[in-house]
């Protein structure tokens, strides 16, 4: 299996990819996340204008046998949220990386970026798998 | 995986070498799904799926007391079964509650059992039957047998495919010594069950252990034309909760009384004696509080096993056992025990969902038509 792993796209651990423009920061799960989950039939999100903290959960998704948690890669304030998946998860299936985006943060501090993983090593901790 | 100590069934490499996602399950490195769990459901449905479920225990009740060690051992009437035939039923203890359940298959009336149990109880099982035998020779012969169970509406096809005749006329719950030809071109014997824990048409054939790949292999090649393929044990979760099957750990369990799990059908105190008798007979007369329920969602969300359940007026009435999304139904389903006063079909119970209460109505069961 090959996953689409943008350059630019910062990752985290817990399989939650996190694109960066000025200090607005689109978040989903990327495709080897779905792969792994198999595919997702529910989607719990937070409300616009919900703070959010690095590292905690923000939301679930839920494939036919499992429960996951969804890890915010940077602390803020989310102000937009992609609520066609909660009544139709079908573009978090079928295109995790751009339609099946989950939500938008106004972020805190751009420094919680350097906590978060670059392309490559998020590739190397797929590769592990 | 490298857990130590980790038992594998037969079918262990081949299982990975189709690339199966293998998981611990039950003390059993087992495949959890080969493709996608809703595409293995939907074969089972629709065509026919094969399932390794050599993991399960076999253990054989011989002798001139075979009868009646099994009459006060278990809670269905096995003086009913002739030989050829099986029968669900259940294995109680002495406090009122389920030592497990489990399904005996009649080679020989009178004196010849096999006993088939769930891989995770089969230690307990033994050695509870061991204890409370009554002269039967008990032996567990769990390493001796592979076990394939072939499932869906195509499964007779199957069957007829690889053993020459039809099955069609066979009623369920049916037992039958059959051979099937194994990859050195040697007759094996076989014992074909035509039970299930999938709510379709079907069979589980014990075969002996060293001679269960041949079967596999002949069972996928003679079923590739009719769409046959191997199923994880994640399917077989979504296939038995659509059907409200009760599994050991969830819905039944050492405590639960199996009246309110709704499998008194499966309990004879009138025909016979049996251990536990009185606990179980004492429970339900002083009226039982709980009954497992059907539950669909009104509201969304997902019901997951252990979620708890509440009435209208915000007081806990009971918990989920099982729960999952319907591949059939592409909808949330839920199994749970609620107190009897809620159990009324299409009363409202709220599940708590992540700490929000989500509507939810009972509902008839099997959750699907078949």
């Amino acid at each position: 299996m090959v996953y689409r792993i943008p350059e630019d796209n910062y990752y985290t651990k817990e399989h939650e990819w996190a694109q960066v423009d000025e200090n607005i920061v689109t978040v989903g799960i990327t495709e080897f996340a779905q792969n792994q989950l198999g595919e997702v039939v529910y989607v719990e999100l937070p409300e616009e204008g919900q703070k959010v903290t690095q590292n905690q959960p923000f939301g679930v998704v839920e494939s036919v046998k499992a429960v996951s948690d969804l890890y915010s890669p940077v602390s803020g304030t989310v102000i937009e949220v992609n609520n066609t998946l909660v009544d139709d998860p079908a573009p978090l299936n079928d295109d995790p990386m751009n339609d099946g985006w989950l939500i938008r943060i106004e972020m805190d501090t751009e420094k919680e970026l350097a906590q978060l993983m670059r392309a490559g090593d998020y590739k190397k901790l797929i590769a592990e798998k | 995986m490298d857990t130590p100590n980790i038992q594998k069934t037969s079918l262990n490499e081949n299982h990975k070498k189709r690339g199966a996602k293998m998981v611990s399950f039950a003390g059993w490195e087992m495949p959890i799904q080969y493709t996608q769990l809703k595409e293995e459901h939907h074969a089972v449905r629709t065509s026919v799926g094969l399932f390794d479920v050599s993991h399960m225990g076999e253990i054989r009740f011989k002798g001139s007391e075979a009868l009646n060690s099994l009459q006060w051992l278990t809670t269905n009437d096995v003086a009913k079964l002739e030989s050829g035939q099986a029968q669900y039923s259940l294995l109680p203890n002495d406090r009122g509650g389920l030592v497990d359940d489990i399904i005996v298959y009649c080679l020989e009336k009178n004196q010849d059992y096999l006993v088939c149990v769930n891989a995770a109880n089969k230690d307990k099982d033994f050695a509870w039957m061991t204890k409370h035998n009554r002269g039967a020779q008990v032996t567990d012969e769990s390493s001796q047998w592979g076990q394939i169970a072939i499932q869906g509406p195509k499964a007779h096809d199957l069957l007829k495919a690889v053993f020459n005749e039809s099955f069609d006329a066979v009623k369920n719950f049916s037992v039958l010594h059959r051979k099937f030809t194994n990859h050195q071109g040697k007759p094996v014997d076989v014992i074909i069950a035509t039970t299930g824990y999938t709510g379709e048409r079907g069979a589980e054939v014990f075969v002996p252990w060293n001679e269960t790949e041949s079967l596999w292999d002949l069972l996928l090649e003679k079923g590739q034309p009719m769409g046959a393929q191997p199923i994880g044990l994640g399917a077989r979760d979504t296939l038995r909760t659509e059907m409200k099957y009760s599994l050991y750990g969830h819905e039944i369990n050492d405590e639960l009384n199996p009246y309110a799990a709704g499998l008194g059908w499966a309990i004879k105190p009138d025909a016979k004696d049996f251990i536990g008798k009185a606990a179980i007979l004492k429970g339900k007369e002083a009226g039982l509080k709980k009954k497992l329920v059907g539950l669909r969602m009104v509201d969304k969300g997902i019901p997951r096993e252990m979620y708890t359940l509440h009435s209208k007026d915000g007081i806990q009435t009971g918990w989920i056992t099982s729960g999952t999304h319907s591949p059939t139904l592409d909808a949330p389903i839920g199994i749970g025990y609620v107190d009897v006063k809620d159990a009324e079909l299409g009363n409202e119970i709220f599940v708590d969902i992540r700490g929000r209460k989500v509507k939810a109505q009972v509902c008839k069961t099997p959750f699907i038509q078949k």
